[in-house]
């Protein structure tokens, strides 16, 4: 059922990670891509996995929970790999027919496989240990800058903050309305591509019209709580930095530096 | 308190109210709202009957300025609900609860909802906490409040709703049929906030609604039929008129109803008895001799 | 033969992870062809779950649904169907509206089934005049009308398919009395033109004792009875002890006995309960008649 889906991965706890800055967090996250993109060889590259391992285990988040976070890439995972064992030159490790493994599209695949690994697991390490609407909290105040060239910052953050609240009870409404829809008949499951995307106008335009309804009563209700617009709000969550978060950011830098200085020394 | 116990806290004046037309749409537009005139007391815990479309969620609206009168004047605590300089100083002092409780919360966490409106109108942190944490108390929702409100039964978000609305400490609150899509247990959950917010922290409470036994709990019913007010009186007198009642497609307590059955069958009855203990009393000296 | 039968059902949700529950558990029900029946049960007593295996929309984790003999989940059964054999009426059932006129929406259902189109007109405009929906409104747009006229548009889409057995969950919540007094009055007619199987949801155990034969009531995902309207009402007590409320008139009758008073007590509607007065009163005077 679309009940399961869960959205914003958000896995509580009182780890040093969960306990960080978001704000923080996002820019860590930053300098890790940094890092992982930077990296011209295995040991660089190895250096950054240092850092993700040690920030996996100081979350305490379950192992098989990171593994879940890259299920959805698999396919990616296998056609960077097959496309790079297959198809890059060099000399030939084992030859069948027309088709040859060379040693430099393994080492090359592996590369590729770990990084996009890594890639993911950081990503998902953030949406982990962080709350979604922290997440929200913290991107309105790290664009806020952009505010000056007239980007709507707080209008986005406020987009953000509906959408996740609004994101399960939309699923659950689905779920309904095509139940519904297949108490009538409504045939679902059979036909040709063109039947089964028409098959779908019972259950997108109940939904659009709910969905409008919906955004009509929240914009009343909002105004009726003295909404207006992002000007002299005050927050009740306070985002507060100290000595841990600047730490840190600071060893994720220094992290950063000895990428980039293995380049040099070993490129 | 007592020289403000007669105050009147929203005072609607000849009020006419109805909807834009089409500009094709050459016939005249129709009245929802014809001459009303209401005046809410301080502390009062009023309900308003009627049937759909007989203007009862018009007027609720007109309390807070979320419509405007197209004739006649809202007052809400001296303040004229037209007047867009002060519209969140009426805001503040008028707080409404709609009928469903999922499209009126904003924020994914319960406190961060409760905390809405203090945001909005600037409060300082310290103060904020302390006024969520209170409003999260007064409806006895507070262990919910790291929880996210879609995992909450609907009577648990339309309290969540009320506390969004305490939070701001207004004078009044007006509920516009919050129950309706509620479940018994739900219902009763949300009565008994309502009815302990006016009585423990003197709230001033205009309740919508097409439960009778809800209306049967205020202190005062307003009955709403095509646009005008029909009944304004205590409960026991607007129930005791049950063929008016029912005429305008309303219910009376099944005990008032009795009563009359009774009445229309020649024996000795009172269509003021609303409630079963009077009603149990009532037949109790009937029957045992 | 029972139009609906249920052997040993149970589901039970989201399997092996912390919220696992079983929703109804080992449910054996028999329900007689042409019976109106109300289901009563708290929020969670899983009377929405088990509606919802009646038409096939779930499977049961164990156990078998039967209708009209036919066990709906064996090979040989298109489980479409059994869906057209039993229409299922949705809580709020306007938001699954979504065609340009009120005549195509109410036709969605039965050209589904297939049936050739005058039969489809007929079935429409039979349906439309029952729920009472005039006849220039079935070329308007049903995004038009009032919440009240959309819920009727929405239950005649079902009715039309003239399944069987017609379910409907909590058809008149959010309804003023008047619209609710309406669409249970039109129900009931349905109920008595087409002598179909119906099944009434809801939370008004006043409602359900106006217009139900039959009354089953759920709690904690099992059957906690099923019997004949005036003998659930018998057991008020239990009915309160379970947390379900009684009608207020059913209560005054409760505390009368209590009071010491020789009086029945499954009362339930007012006009019941001034007959019951009345007969008490003749009675005593009969009895006081006898002792003078």
């Amino acid at each position: 059922m679309l009940k399961d889906i869960t959205i914003g991965q958000y896995f509580p706890g009182k780890s040093a990670v969960h306990k960080l800055d978001s704000r923080f967090k996002i820019m860590i996250t930053g300098i890790f891509i940094g890092m992982l993109f930077s990296a011209d060889g295995f040991i660089a590259l190895g250096v950054g996995l240092v850092f993700l391992i040690m920030a996996f285990i100081i979350s305490e988040i379950p192992f098989k929970l990171m593994l879940k976070s890259l299920k959805p890439i698999v396919p990616i995972i296998i056609f960077t790999s097959v496309l790079n064992i297959f198809f890059l030159d060099g000399a030939p490790l084992i030859k069948l027919g027309f088709i040859k493994i060379t040693a430099e599209g393994l080492r090359t695949s592996a590369f590729m496989v770990i990084r996009i690994i890594a890639l993911i697991m950081g990503s998902s390490l953030l949406t982990y240990t962080t709350s979604p609407i922290t997440l929200t909290d913290a991107i309105e105040r790290l664009l806020s800058p952009l505010k000056k060239v007239k980007l709507p910052v707080h209008e986005l953050a406020m987009m953000m903050t509906i959408a996740l609240r609004f994101i399960p009870t939309l699923i659950e409404e689905t779920d309904k309305i095509i139940s519904a829809q297949k108490a009538r008949g409504a045939d679902m499951e059979s036909g040709s591509i063109f039947q089964r995307i028409k098959a779908l106008t019972p259950i997108l335009i109940p939904l659009f019209v709910s969905a409008f309804r919906r955004a009509e009563e929240l914009a009343v209700a909002m105004e009726c709580r003295c909404y207006q617009g992002g000007d002299g709000r005050t927050r009740l969550r306070q985002l507060k930095s100290d000595g841990k978060d600047y730490f840190a950011l600071g060893l994720s830098i220094v992290f950063l530096n000895i990428v980039i200085a293995l380049n040099c020394v070993l490129g | 308190m007592d020289s403000k116990k007669d105050e009147i806290i929203i005072s609607a004046q000849n009020v006419e109210f109805h909807y834009e037309n089409d500009p094709e749409d050459k016939t005249p537009p129709k009245q929802v709202l014809k001459n009303v005139s209401l005046d809410i007391k301080r502390g009062q815990f009023t309900a308003v009957l009627g049937h759909n479309g007989s203007g009862k969620s018009t007027i609720a609206k007109h309390m807070n300025g979320i419509l405007l009168p197209c004739g006649g004047k809202v007052y809400v605590d001296g303040i004229d609900t037209c007047d867009e300089d002060r519209i969140f100083d009426v805001r503040q002092r008028v707080g409404m609860v709609f009928q469903n409780p999922d499209n009126q919360l904003v924020a994914t966490i319960v406190e961060e909802d409760v905390a809405f409106a203090l945001e909005n109108l600037g409060v300082p942190t310290d103060e904020m906490r302390e006024r969520v944490d209170d409003a999260l108390r007064s409806v006895g929702m507070y262990e919910y409040r790291e929880h996210s409100p879609h995992q909450l039964s609907g009577g648990q978000k339309q309290r969540i709703a009320i506390a969004g609305i305490i939070a701001m400490r207004p004078d009044c609150i007006v509920l516009d049929e919050p129950t309706a899509m509620l479940d018994p247990k739900g219902r009763k959950e949300v009565l008994k906030t309502i009815r302990k917010l006016n009585h423990d922290f003197g709230i001033t409470a205009v309740l919508i609604t097409h439960y009778m036994e809800e209306a049967a709990q205020a202190d005062r019913i307003v009955v709403m039929d095509n646009g005008e007010i029909l009944m304004d009186d205590v409960p026991k007198n607007v129930f005791s008129n049950v063929e008016l009642m029912k005429r305008i497609g309303l219910d009376v307590p099944q005990v008032t109803e009795l009563m009359y059955l009774m009445g229309q069958s020649g024996l000795p009855s009172d269509t003021h008895i609303i409630d079963e203990e009077e009603c149990a009393d009532a037949l109790f000296a009937l029957l045992k001799n | 033969m029972p139009m609906i039968k249920t052997e040993g059902l149970t589901y039970t949700y989201s399997i092996g992870t912390p919220f696992e529950k079983t929703a109804v558990n080992n449910v054996d029900l028999e329900i007689e062809e042409g019976t109106f029946s109300g289901i009563i049960g708290h929020t969670g007593s899983g009377k929405s779950t088990l509606i919802q295996h009646l038409n096939g929309l779930i499977k049961p984790t164990s156990g078998k649904v039967f209708i009209d003999g036919q066990d709906i989940w064996s090979k040989d059964v298109n489980i479409r169907d059994i869906r057209f054999k039993v229409g299922l009426v949705f809580q709020y059932p306007e938001y699954q509206i979504f065609e340009e006129t009120v005549y195509k929406d109410i036709a969605f259902g039965p050209k589904n089934m297939g049936l050739p189109d005058d039969e489809i007109d007929r079935r429409v405009k039979e349906t439309a005049e029952l729920v009472g929906l005039r006849q220039e409104i079935l070329y308007r747009s049903p995004f038009e009308l009032s919440g009240g006229q959309k819920r009727r548009v929405a239950i005649a889409g079902v009715m039309a398919m003239e399944p069987k057995v017609l379910i409907l969950d909590e058809p008149t919540a959010g309804l003023d009395p008047k619209g609710r007094d309406k669409i249970l009055n039109q129900i009931k007619e349905y109920h008595r033109q087409k002598n179909t199987t119906v099944l009434l949801v809801s939370h008004s155990m006043e409602d359900v004792a106006k217009f139900a034969d039959k009354i089953l009531v759920m709690n904690k995902a099992q059957v906690f009875c099923y019997e004949d309207t005036p003998d659930v009402f018998k057991r008020a007590d239990e009915l309160t002890s379970i947390g379900l409320s009684v009608p207020q008139i059913t209560r005054v009758f409760l505390e009368l006995k209590k009071r010491g008073i020789d009086i029945r007590t499954d009362v339930y509607t007012t006009e019941f309960a001034r007959k019951t007065i009345l007969e008490y009163l003749e009675n005593k005077g009969k009895r006081g008649g006898a002792n003078a």
